[in-house]
């Protein structure tokens, strides 16, 4: 056990784990976290929140990790490394092991380019990759420049990263699994998976590098509630594949939002039928979490388990 | 070589509100071979400036002089006498050019003509994009020749991120993925397995991250004697 967070400890029962994410608001306004997190607890194992995601400035997600954790929620805090340097980084790391944070997932970042400032200027003095590898040092006594951390327990952590499967190149997304695998990452969320095809065939050499005996793999599903926002996606996402399938489904669809969740309910099944080595799924339902509770319910994964 | 480019007339007319004699100076370094401050440009902004302060009932005396290399500060000397002259000073050299102004003629007024862009090559008529932004510890030799810090729109050691797609990257379906690029040119040269090696964290401190950078070369300033 790397921290004994909620998460880490169905993971490692051999429970097939669902995760879902948060997002924190554009404000400081503590009641859309706690109002979230008392929607959603007992509906997944633990939650994202997100790091100014799509570099749009919003509640730090450390902050709302303590409030979720605070209210007996298990956090997986999210951090880019878009806006803090290896100081800012090990720091807030440190910050939250010392707030009870435990689910730490590290991401390279969007551009800020897309954001609300895109004058800024980014940071990346490390990259995902890196980062996780400064992590896994920290959890083991050392700081990213090989000083030693000294009169007091090492902070826990247990490290998640992210894998996209849809973005080139595609014989390469494997290695770079590998390689975060390697920088010491315990469990993984890939990106949403609208194209199943390449999801299996990912999963395949996935496989056959052996890494999902060396990481837990969580498979990342985004119930849609549009068919225009699935073509949307399809055309205009950096790293997103929508298969034409799933948007024909939609566009007939004569509830789409009911299809959407279908949809997602459906690859649910999918997965645990048929594609070995997933550990689990993390539902993105952005700006539409109180959707989650359903879509586990009718995926047959409620209740969750419960833990000591 | 450094890539410039004109500033808009609006602005250098604005800065130069209030001047009665002005002296426009260019480069014949890198700036004119990207066609922004060169002799020609020097003739071209100098006539807009005086047709523009006409045409406002604002006349103004532009003088013109080019220099060899606003960076080597010893051939202002030829320039000095219209310098002297001026009581403003438009320099139309990189940024280095227009501080070399400021520092060998310290008690007059300067205004940058250009904006100073990037360290890049010329890839066609009227094109030119970046390869280098200086960082002081060249990594070309582990990414094939394809710098991942001026290339990688997050200069990332551990490309190509999530966001890569089709060989283009997140930020724009125009800007090409260094990191695909890295990944071509590595396959191409039977390298691609490097790739599944961890780069650390690069070390920036010989960048600007570092403090302002000087370079002494005491082989050199032995052999000359100074
Ligand atoms: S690695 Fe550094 S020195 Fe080498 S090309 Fe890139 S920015 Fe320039
Ligand atoms: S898409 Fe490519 S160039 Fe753009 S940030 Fe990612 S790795 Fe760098």
């Amino acid at each position: 056990m790397k921290a004994g967070s909620n998460l880490e400890k169905l993971l490692r029962a051999g429970e097939f784990v669902a995760t879902g994410e948060i997002g924190p608001p554009k404000s400081c306004d503590a009641n859309v976290i706690t109002h979230a997190g008392e929607m959603l607890r007992n509906h997944a194992d633990a939650f994202n929140l997100t790091d100014n995601q799509t570099a749009i400035v919003r509640m730090s997600s450390i902050a709302a990790g303590k409030i979720l954790t605070d209210m007996g929620i298990d956090p997986i805090i999210q951090m880019t490394c878009r806006d803090r340097n290896r100081i800012g980084l090990q720091s807030d790391a440190l910050g939250a092991a010392a707030l009870g944070i435990k689910n730490v997932l590290c991401l390279s970042g969007d551009h800020q380019r897309f954001g609300n400032h895109p004058m800024a200027k980014n940071v990346w003095d490390m990259d995902a990759i890196t980062l996780i590898q400064t992590l896994d040092g920290l959890r083991k006594g050392y700081f990213q420049n090989g000083e030693e951390i000294k009169k007091c327990e090492p902070p826990k952590f247990f490290i998640g990263c992210a894998a996209n499967p849809f973005a080139d190149p595609f014989e390469f997304r494997v290695t770079r699994l590998e390689k975060k695998v390697d920088a010491g990452a315990d469990f993984v969320q890939t990106q949403c998976i609208l194209d199943m095809e390449r999801f299996e065939r990912w999963m395949e050499l996935v496989r056959e590098r052996g890494l999902h005996e060396r990481c837990f793999i969580t498979a990342g599903l985004m119930p849609i509630k549009s068919a225009k926002g699935a073509r949307y996606m399809q055309k205009n996402v950096a790293g997103m594949m929508v298969s034409d399938e799933i948007c024909e489904r939609l566009e007939k669809a004569e509830d789409v939002k009911a299809e959407g969740v279908q949809l997602v309910v459906d690859q649910i099944n999918y997965i645990r039928k048929n594609i070995k080595g997933v550990a689990g799924v993390h539902i993105m339902a952005v700006a539409w979490e109180e959707i989650i509770p359903t879509i586990i319910e009718k995926a047959g994964l409620a209740p969750r388990p419960k833990v000591s | 070589m450094i890539i410039a480019n004109g500033k808009p007339i609006e602005e250098v007319l604005k800065s130069l509100e209030g001047h009665k004699k002005v002296a426009v100076l260019g480069c014949r370094g890198c700036v004119t071979v990207c066609l922004a401050g060169g002799e020609k440009e020097v003739g071209i902004l100098a006539s807009q400036i005086r047709m523009a302060r006409e045409q406002a009932g604002q006349p103004v005396e532009v003088l013109e002089g080019t220099v060899e290399r606003q960076c080597d500060y010893e051939y202002f000397e030829q320039v000095k006498d219209i310098i002297e002259e001026a009581d403003a000073i438009v320099s139309i050299a990189c940024g280095v050019g227009v501080q070399g102004v400021a520092e060998t003629f310290p008690e007059k007024v300067v205004y940058p003509g250009l904006n100073t862009m990037f360290m890049g090559a010329n890839l066609n008529v009227g094109v030119w994009a970046e390869r280098c932004q200086g960082c002081g510890n060249c990594v070309l030799e582990i990414s094939g020749g394809v710098c991942p810090v001026a290339r990688c729109s997050k200069s990332l050691m551990n490309g190509p991120c999530g966001g890569s797609q089709n060989g283009k990257c997140e930020i724009s379906k125009d800007v090409d993925c260094g990191w695909q690029l890295i990944y071509d040119r590595l396959s191409k040269i039977g390298r691609v397995d490097s790739l599944r090696n961890i780069i650390p964290p690069k070390d920036w401190s010989t960048s600007r991250d570092g403090g302002p950078r000087k370079l002494v070369r005491e082989d050199l300033q032995l052999e000359s004697g100074k």
